[in-house]
């Protein structure tokens, strides 16, 4: 209460001397913020509303948010005509493992960094500020040649085992524990318990918001994981969403543009992150919140 | 606090230190087991693969696959063929496309950040959340409804035909921007380009091709860059904009600063790491745009969307020319390494200046 207060008075002064560009400016302010906002939104409008149309509606009124007839004929080739409830399965299980492995190894790892002391702790810190480093599109063929030699390729295993670590989750960790006062740590220490049992009972739970962050990144990251899947697998069986989507995109569909069913799959692989989003979006303004509130 | 508690606990005795000596490695081994399995040693073997002629079949790690030492790095560069021409167009596509996205984002979500960051600003988690949106969506998704979007009877075509215009064939149309620019100005003949740019240039391609712009279809996926990524680099600016004082801004308007004098005096000086953090990572995401390209145009038309990383992906899986392939991507590798010390090379320079002082905050503990 006394934050928002303080900050209504703060906006008020600094309102007077700025008040000469008035109400004009104000105006064009917003004007220009819903133009941008039209612009940043408007194709999520159209790639749903397209994907209720008929084909000759879409091709005919691609602009209009509204279906003429609104159909379902989309929807129902998505489900019934092609392998997308198969990828869909797949994308769900190569995206949970994933986020759960991401989420438990870096945050092992990351404690090891900021907490443990042994041996090359520096070093292997260095290291993996060093792989944070390398651009991913490198690592395409890279990658192909690892599971092709160990016979990994085209399976689950392909999928989901190179991208179940990262780098840039355990530096986030890392820095996150090194912001937890120690304190407690060494009381929990003191009363004998092991390090694992520190870490797993009195640290982690202590580490919410930044297991929420690393969750909600991990999910989309590896949700909207496109390359991966292309050097990892070939079988359609083990085909997740985006590289399902990519698949239909370029052409094994037969005739015609089919445009509704092409959006249809698109808003099924944007649905989840979408959701997410909406929900990291509240967890990220609270947090601002309760820390301005604190500060 | 006292020195240790900041690299670690206190140490409670010899077998404790042993303990988590041992604990310190068991808890990183699965890490440094996944990226040294599936980062280092790939990279290793891809170094290898990059010597050879290796076409996919067996393993590459036999006698039996032909070394042919620097020839798929020098051959880029030296040989007269196909692929060395495929190589160099594709930088030139990227070189245009590094050189319009990264500054066109970097001003647009510096702009965007500056509006939202309005104190009397209504809706502005809104219009946040809104810029912030395409940022978070899948990019295969995207890449679609800017197919749809930007089809012959699409709904840029449509919005365009509102005023008169008709729109290009986007995705079917080779021609290069500033060949269309400068065919309109009139100051070159574009059916008969002048024979001085045509005659010669470096590295197998003629002047007058260095000289393309991006093609009409390269900047369908130009635009959808820029669209999906502005929304991230907002938010930078947008914290970095928060950590200045309000009271700094006050007092250079009382001052008598004009709005554009406030900007280019106070906020844009202090905002100065944080842009050369966004030019930064733009310009490492730009060199390795692939997605879109895979979905949305493969390279085509007549090569103008091809850029170094579809190409290395193209040459090894298409062409099943691994050792090729590879040592594209490593050339892609030394470009990206390259220009990222380049900039910071430059940036080091600008950054000393003493008119960037951030408020520090003090340590909670």
């Amino acid at each position: 209460m006394r934050t928002n207060t303080a900050r209504a008075g703060s906006a008020r002064t600094a309102r007077r001397p700025g008040e000469r560009g008035g109400l004009v400016s104000t105006f064009t302010g917003y004007a220009v913020l819903i133009f941008f906002a039209l612009v940043f939104l408007y194709p999520f409008v159209i790639q749903i509303a397209n994907s209720l149309k008929t084909e000759p509606d879409a091709a005919a009124h691609p602009l209009s948010p509204l279906p003429g007839p609104l159909s379902l004929a989309g929807y129902d080739r998505v489900f019934f005509g092609t392998d997308l409830p198969l990828w869909l399965g797949n994308s769900l299980l190569v995206t949970i493992v994933v986020t759960v492995g991401r989420v438990f190894l870096d945050s092992l790892a990351g404690y090891a960094l900021a907490r443990l002391r042994f041996r090359g702790r520096r070093a292997m810190f260095g290291a993996i500020v060093a792989v944070i480093a390398v651009p991913g599109v490198v690592l395409f063929i890279p990658k192909f040649l690892v599971l092709n030699q160990l016979g990994m390729y085209d399976s689950y295993a392909a999928l989901i085992l190179p991208v179940i670590a990262d780098a840039a989750g355990v530096f986030i960790m890392k820095q996150f524990f090194e912001s937890i006062p120690v304190s407690v740590e060494e009381a929990a220490r003191i009363d004998g318990a092991g390090v694992f049992r520190t870490f797993w009972s009195v640290v982690l739970p202590m580490a919410r918001p930044a297991l929420i962050t690393l969750t909600i990144i991990s999910f989309q990251g590896t949700w909207n994981e496109f390359p991966h899947s292309l050097v990892a697998v070939q079988s359609p069986e083990l085909f997740t969403l985006p590289r399902g989507l990519a698949d239909l995109v370029s052409g094994s569909l037969g005739t015609g543009t089919q445009y509704p069913l092409k959006l249809g799959a698109a808003v099924l692989a944007t649905i989840p992150v979408a959701v997410i989003f909406v929900i990291f979006q509240r967890h990220f303004i609270r947090g601002a919140n309760e820390g301005s509130e604190k500060g | 606090m006292d020195i240790t508690s900041r690299t670690g606990l206190p140490r409670l005795g010899r077998t404790s230190a042993t303990r988590e000596n041992l604990a310190g490695w068991l808890f990183l081994a699965p890490v440094v087991a996944i990226l040294g399995l599936f980062l280092l040693l790939p990279i290793l073997m891809a170094l290898w693969v990059s010597l050879t002629s290796w076409n996919g079949q067996g393993s590459p790690f036999t006698g039996k696959v032909p070394f042919v030492g620097l020839d798929n790095y020098t051959g880029l560069f030296t040989r007269d063929d196909l692929a060395r021409e495929n190589f160099m167009v594709s930088v030139r596509n990227n070189i245009y496309y590094v050189g319009i996205v990264v500054p066109a984002q970097t001003v647009l979500a510096l702009g965007l950040a500056l509006i939202v960051n309005g104190r009397l600003l209504k809706g502005r988690t809104f219009f946040r959340s809104a810029f912030f949106f395409p940022s978070v969506t899948s990019s295969v998704a995207i890449s679609v409804v800017f197919l749809f979007i930007f089809a012959n009877s699409g709904a840029v075509n449509s919005l365009l035909g509102f005023f008169g215009v008709s729109g290009p064939a986007w995705f079917s149309d080779p021609r290069g921007v500033l060949h269309l620019l400068l065919g309109g100005l009139g100051v070159v003949d574009l059916d008969a380009p002048p024979a001085a740019l045509t005659a010669g240039g470096p590295f197998g391609l003629s002047w007058w091709e260095w000289l393309s712009g991006p093609s009409v279809a390269m900047c369908t996926i130009i635009m959808l860059v820029v669209w999906t990524t502005s929304g991230t680099f907002m938010l930078m600016f947008l914290a970095a904009l928060q950590d200045i004082p309000v009271t700094l801004e006050e007092a250079s308007v009382l001052d008598g600063a004009g709005r554009w004098q406030r900007f280019r005096y106070v906020t844009l000086p202090l905002l100065k790491p944080t842009v050369f953090l966004v030019l930064t990572l733009g310009l490492i995401a730009t060199w390795q745009v692939f997605d879109q390209v895979y979905v949305m145009s493969q390279g085509n038309p007549a090569k103008t969307t091809l850029t170094p990383a579809y190409l290395s992906y193209r040459t090894a899986f298409r062409d099943f020319d691994y050792g090729s392939g590879t040592a594209i991507s490593f050339v892609l590798f030394l470009i990206i390494v390259v220009l990222a010390l380049l900039q910071r090379w430059v940036m080091r320079e600008r950054a000393a200046d003493p008119g960037v002082r951030r408020r520090t905050r003090p340590r909670r503990s």
